[in-house]
């Protein structure tokens, strides 16, 4: 491709990002215009943002690289993070926004009225966050080397510095304008060059798509247990992204958020049509790619070819691009939320780092934390690096906000409990899929694919060690209770405000 | 001879008694009282019975499906227009299912809060 359209394509979305940034910088002034946009964000505006920030690296280029390798079964990822939404919708929606917290692990000191679950819910933010934000800086490592030929290194430290200034100097009213544009770029920038792939394969007597693993791939083993798995892992892992749900309190209400959700599950539907496409075309055109993630970036040129595929090339490179910076922004956000809140603000108490100051601070660990993991070379695939976020969030906050919103019974020593089975098992998991090489068999099958029996693991913790404890149930919960449910027009004691309304 | 019955006054009983308010649910409810509390526990309960009925919904049509496709092949290779039913379903099917599940849990979770208010605020 030509290095020239690459670069541009880069340097103008880099640009866009920052000025829409930049735009948001003139009208955020205080804290709580840093952490949710004031609340006064439309639903439209609102869903539109939270698909800009959902759809990553993962989405924009791992799904398609992943069905051109193993075929039909790897679009169940792409089912499982719209799914998840849904699932979201109809458990979490509402009574998350009602609850009136910023960020998780307000929630759980919220609900549970315990500082000690907050703190274990803030380091769970950050490992999850982390593990989240890798795969970005590495997908844009492959991006930038693919379409300018530069070193893999420079695309994820161009990302990180970009979203780092848009962050500190915006904070999250400009992220949400960021991101509203960021999905409609990515549905254009992914949705225009498929048309015009489509008719070449038209053009060439539209040839049937084979079928099956591409030869010189090993067939997964256990293929059943480890797509009902990943049903397991995104349907209930969406609730627990720690950017996902900070996005949900940017809306006015309860009602407005299950608004908000419905629109996400059809912006979502309609993006994802698009990767198993480019899947598919990739298979016929491009096999030699099967194992990689650059079958979205390299496919316009060699179908399309010239100055057409070029342009086309430039556009789809802008896409992943924006996808990364909108992934990362939001991550950044939730993380360093987590960190000036939790750790900064508490440990130098008595010095002046607080509020916008411990932000910005925070703001610079959450992105060099996962930058240096992706530089130090971890190697797995972007969408399957992604997949182990989901586990490790749905073993963990999924079981706390279901128990939360859904049990009065749940205890703080129960949720602890639970949080720290459900943590270890999968982020054991984890570490065990990136960092050994294990042969391939039931074992392998299993630590790939954790939320199988991670998840029952964390949800029989928190059920059991709750009613052991059942003396220790908040004595508050009753009003918490109707905090959660009750819809807003009713005039009713919802107790006090869960957020530090100052800081 | 009989006396004559003594003349009462014939009164309302209750009138010293202290005058019974209607209380409104949504007061119940900030007391804590028993009502107030089983209005809450039936909304609660009806809202995770709608949410748990759309998944329910969720898990048989998707759910099933790699079963389905495990245990019988044909139906996953069969084609429509030209590309596996797996292809088909899987990538484009599965997105208006969403969706519609998700309008009809909004629907009537709105509807029951609609509800709920008009009960709780009547006096």
């Amino acid at each position: 491709m030509n290095p020239a359209a690459g670069w541009t394509a880069v340097f103008v979305i880099s640009l866009a990002t920052a000025v829409i940034g930049g735009f948001g910088l003139r009208i955020s002034r205080t804290t709580s215009d840093f952490y949710v946009a004031s609340r006064s964000v439309g639903p439209v505006l609102n869903a539109s943002a939270i698909g800009g920030e959902y759809l990553s690296a993962a989405s924009f280029l791992g799904i398609a690289g992943l069905i051109l390798t193993y075929g039909a079964d790897m679009l169940w990822y792409p089912v499982g993070w719209t799914a998840g939404y849904l699932v979201l919708l109809v458990l979490v929606a509402a009574p998350l926004r009602r609850s009136g917290a910023y960020t998780l692990p307000d929630f759980a000191e919220a609900r549970l009225e315990s500082q000690h679950v907050r703190s274990w819910s803030g380091l769970l933010v950050c490992l999850i966050g982390w593990l989240y934000l890798m795969p970005q800086f590495q997908g844009a490592g492959i991006t930038l080397q693919t379409v300018t030929g530069a070193p893999s290194w420079l695309g994820g430290v161009v990302v990180a510095a970009v979203v780092v200034l848009n962050v500190v100097a915006g904070g999250m009213r400009s992220i949400t304008f960021v991101q509203a544009f960021q999905y409609w770029l990515k549905l254009t920038a992914i949705g225009v060059p498929l048309l015009f792939l489509v008719m070449v394969w038209r053009g060439d007597g539209a040839p049937p798509v084979p079928t099956g693993p591409m030869p010189d791939i090993d067939r997964p083993a256990h293929a059943l247990y480890s797509t009902y798995s990943l049903i397991l892992a995104t349907f209930l892992g969406t609730m627990g992204l720690p950017h996902v749900l900070v996005r949900f309190y940017t809306n006015p209400d309860g009602r407005q958020a299950r608004r908000t959700t419905l629109a996400v599950l059809g912006l979502l539907g309609l993006f994802y049509l698009m990767p198993a496409v480019y899947g598919a075309l990739g298979r016929i055109y491009a096999p030699d790619l099967a194992g990689s993630d650059t079958v979205v970036l390299e496919l316009p040129g060699r179908m399309v070819g010239g100055l057409g595929g070029d342009l086309l090339g430039a556009l789809v490179a802008a896409g992943a691009f924006a996808a990364f910076l909108s992934t990362c922004s939001g991550l950044t956000v939730s993380v360093a939320g987590v960190l000036s809140q939790d750790v900064l603000s508490r440990s130098f108490t008595g010095t002046s780092l607080r509020g916008v100051t411990s932000f910005r601070l925070a703001a610079c660990a959450a992105v060099a934390v996962p930058l240096m993991l992706a530089l130090a070379g971890a190697d797995v695939p972007v969408a399957n690096a992604v997949g182990l976020a989901f586990a490790v969030a749905a073993s963990t906050f999924c079981p706390l906000l279901l128990l939360g919103i859904w049990w009065r019974r749940l205890t703080p020593p129960g949720a602890v409990a639970g949080l720290v089975v459900g943590g270890v098992l999968s982020a054991f998991a984890v570490l065990m899929t990136i960092a050994v090489d294990l042969d391939a068999g039931w074992v392998d099958t299993l630590l790939a694919q954790p939320a199988a029996w991670s998840v029952p693991a964390a949800f029989l913790t928190m059920l059991v060690v709750s009613r052991l404890t059942r003396s220790r149930v908040p004595p508050n919960v009753d009003r918490t209770m109707v905090r959660l449910h009750t819809p807003e027009q009713v005039n009713v004691d919802r107790g006090p405000e869960a957020v530090r309304a100052s800081l | 001879m009989a006396a004559a019955p003594r003349r009462v006054t014939v009164v309302s009983p209750r009138t010293t008694a202290a005058r019974t308010r209607r209380v409104a649910v949504t007061e119940e409810i900030d007391e804590q009282t028993g009502v107030g509390d089983a209005f809450m526990r039936s909304l609660i309960r009806s809202q995770l019975r709608l949410g748990l009925l759309v998944l329910a919904a969720l898990g048989v049509v998707v759910g099933l499906l790699p079963l389905l496709f495990v245990v019988a092949p044909g139906v996953r290779n069969s084609e429509v227009v030209g590309v596996p039913l797996a292809w088909v379903v899987l990538g484009f099917l599965v997105y208006p299912v969403l969706v519609a599940l998700g309008w009809f849990y909004v629907r009537h979770a709105e509807r029951t809060e609609r509800d709920f208010a008009e009960m709780v605020e009547r006096e």
